[in-house]
């Protein structure tokens, strides 16, 4: 690459609900970033964004709502709906194509006001097959776990330890929703869903507003003393009907293959020393750890029980409780990036990583057991 | 819990209609025949379920049509206790993949004719590779639940 990209900084907002209007949050969020960035808004070259306008927004068009708030008007800024790293490469680009030396993520989500995730998600489907069936994204998920779980015999036991290390982890993070100490055993119990689903494995229904400054490189360290570079990125969309694809051998391969090329990354497994990984389901988690290479086929389930994975293992994964403790359905990916970013800079507060981190990986998915992976490498 | 502040609700209701067009109108008219319909494409020799227009993979155009059988095998399944949005008639269901004999995909759609009590009844009848047979609703609609679910064929076959 001709020129380096660097985050800045970086504002978010916690999960829980919150007192404050959506056009409020977007506000000081943007805010909030422009003051720890040190800039004002006439230096933001140009913003792009990640919402969903009519089904988790309730807003039809509503990037036009939120630009005023979002620091935008007046500039070249855009929306995208998908998954919300798209946004961040989106805006990357638009640095590297030399026509702008500051650019400005803003993730627009707030969970508490929309109604049941999987009341949208059902209409992910299209009308005329899988909606009549009632699918949705925890049907999805569910037809995934069980066939992963007969496959490679994965254990229910194994897939509760992804809850329980998450929402454990994410007693350190401010800025998750759900975080408490459970066992297993509280995991098993809790209410069956979908089965084999139960309640605590399906990640909650969140707020999260973020906001990133981007900058080239001559621009970055001026304005920062810390600059976290992106390093590589990858993406890769699967069929859209369930039937289409192999829900145990997706496209997260593909997308990591070639992040980790572009990051000149040849052992993810040494290489990478922070994952934050988007696991909306528990087993998700060991299933996108295999596609990352961080273990062999099938054996993502041994590798949580190694406790490789925990925040002091040899590749801890969601050190900040992950999307299992915090689900701003559209910035999810946003969040993961931002915990990374925190990681590499030694500012996770008391969740940092207690091991060395120059590399992070962040990873976002979104469609029915995911159709879409988006993986980010950032580092020192 | 009476909140600090005031809330706005407001229930949207967006009335869509969808065209299906030639290739989905026949696969719901063969429906209505209790006949599954399907496309082959002639370059990867993939036959599709429901029939679809064209062949994602090769980029052609489908329109050799197939009689696919209405047997096959199960891939994978979830079973809800419960009603939750979007469900097809009343908890309890099953919604399942069905891999149809002669076909590549699999098919989403429910399983029935067996004790749907609970999840333990279900996997006492159910497992992957547990052969199932389509059953028709008397009354068709031109809609996927004409077939009204697939139901284990009875193990002396
Ligand atoms: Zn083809």
């Amino acid at each position: 690459m001709a020129d380096r990209v660097g985050i800045v900084e970086v504002a978010m907002t916690p999960g829980a609900e919150s007192k404050d209007n959506f056009l409020d949050q977007v506000f000081r969020t943007s805010k909030e970033l422009l003051d720890k960035a040190g800039i004002s808004r006439d230096e933001v070259g140009t913003v792009v964004s990640a919402s969903s306008d009519v089904f988790h927004g309730g807003v039809s068009c509503a990037s036009s709502y939120y630009w005023d708030a979002g620091a935008a008007f007046l500039k070249n800024a855009s929306r995208q709906d998908g998954e919300s790293l798209f946004a961040f490469i989106y805006a990357v680009m638009r640095i590297l194509s030399g026509n702008y030396s500051t650019a400005m993520v803003l993730g627009v989500c707030k969970g508490s006001e929309n109604p049941a995730n999987d009341m949208l998600t059902h209409f992910f489907t299209d009308p005329f097959y899988q909606r009549q069936i009632g699918l949705n994204e925890t049907v999805a998920a569910a037809l995934q776990k069980r066939e992963y779980m007969t496959k490679y015999r994965i254990t229910e036991e194994q897939c509760a330890a992804v809850v329980v290390k998450n929402l454990g982890n994410a007693l350190k993070n401010p800025y998750a929703h759900v975080k408490k100490r459970v066992s297993v055993e509280d995991v098993l119990a809790s209410e069956m869903v979908m089965e084999p689903l139960r309640k605590m494995e399906c990640a909650p229904k969140s707020e999260g507003m973020i906001a990133m400054l981007l900058a080239r490189e001559d621009v970055a360290v001026k304005l920062t003393d810390k600059p976290v570079w992106f390093k590589g990125y990858g993406s890769s969309m699967d069929h859209f009907y369930l039937g289409d694809r192999d829900l145990l051998n997706g496209q997260l391969g593909t997308a990591a293959a070639k992040a980790y090329e572009m990051a000149g990354i040849t052992n993810p497994k040494k290489e990478i020393h922070v994952a934050e990984i988007c696991e909306p389901y528990s087993f998700q988690e060991l299933l996108w750890c295999e596609d990352l290479g961080f273990c062999d086929r099938g054996k993502g389930g041994k590798l949580i029980e190694s406790g490789a994975t925990g925040p002091g293992g040899k590749i801890p994964v969601n050190p900040s409780g992950g999307v299992l403790a915090h689900n701003p359905y559209v910035t999810r990916g946003l969040y993961r990036l931002a915990e990374g970013f925190l990681q590499v800079r030694g500012q996770a507060g008391e969740r940092q990583l207690g091991r060395k981190v120059t590399t992070a990986l962040a990873h976002g998915t979104h469609g029915f057991a995911g159709q879409c992976h988006a993986v980010v490498i950032i580092g020192k | 819990m009476e909140k600090e502040f005031n809330t706005f609700k407001n229930v949207i209701r967006l009335p869509h209609k969808y065209a299906a067009g030639p290739t989905y109108t026949k696969f719901y008219n063969g429906l209505k025949e209790s006949k599954i319909l399907g496309t082959r494409c002639p370059s990867c020799a993939v036959t599709f379920v429901p029939a679809r227009s064209f062949c994602p993979k090769c980029m052609k155009n489908l329109d050799t049509w197939v009689e696919v059988a209405q047997e096959g095998e199960v891939q994978t399944w979830t079973y809800a206790g419960k009603d939750f949005f979007g469900i097809p008639g009343k908890a309890p269901v099953v919604i399942v993949l069905v891999k149809l004999d002669g076909t590549e995909g699999s098919f989403l759609h429910l399983i029935g004719g067996i004790n749907l009590e609970s999840a333990d009844t279900v996997k006492k009848a159910l497992r992957k590779g547990t052969r199932v047979k389509a059953v028709w609703n008397e009354e068709k609609k031109g809609h996927m639940l004409d077939i009204k679910y697939f139901a284990p064929l009875s193990k002396k076959r």
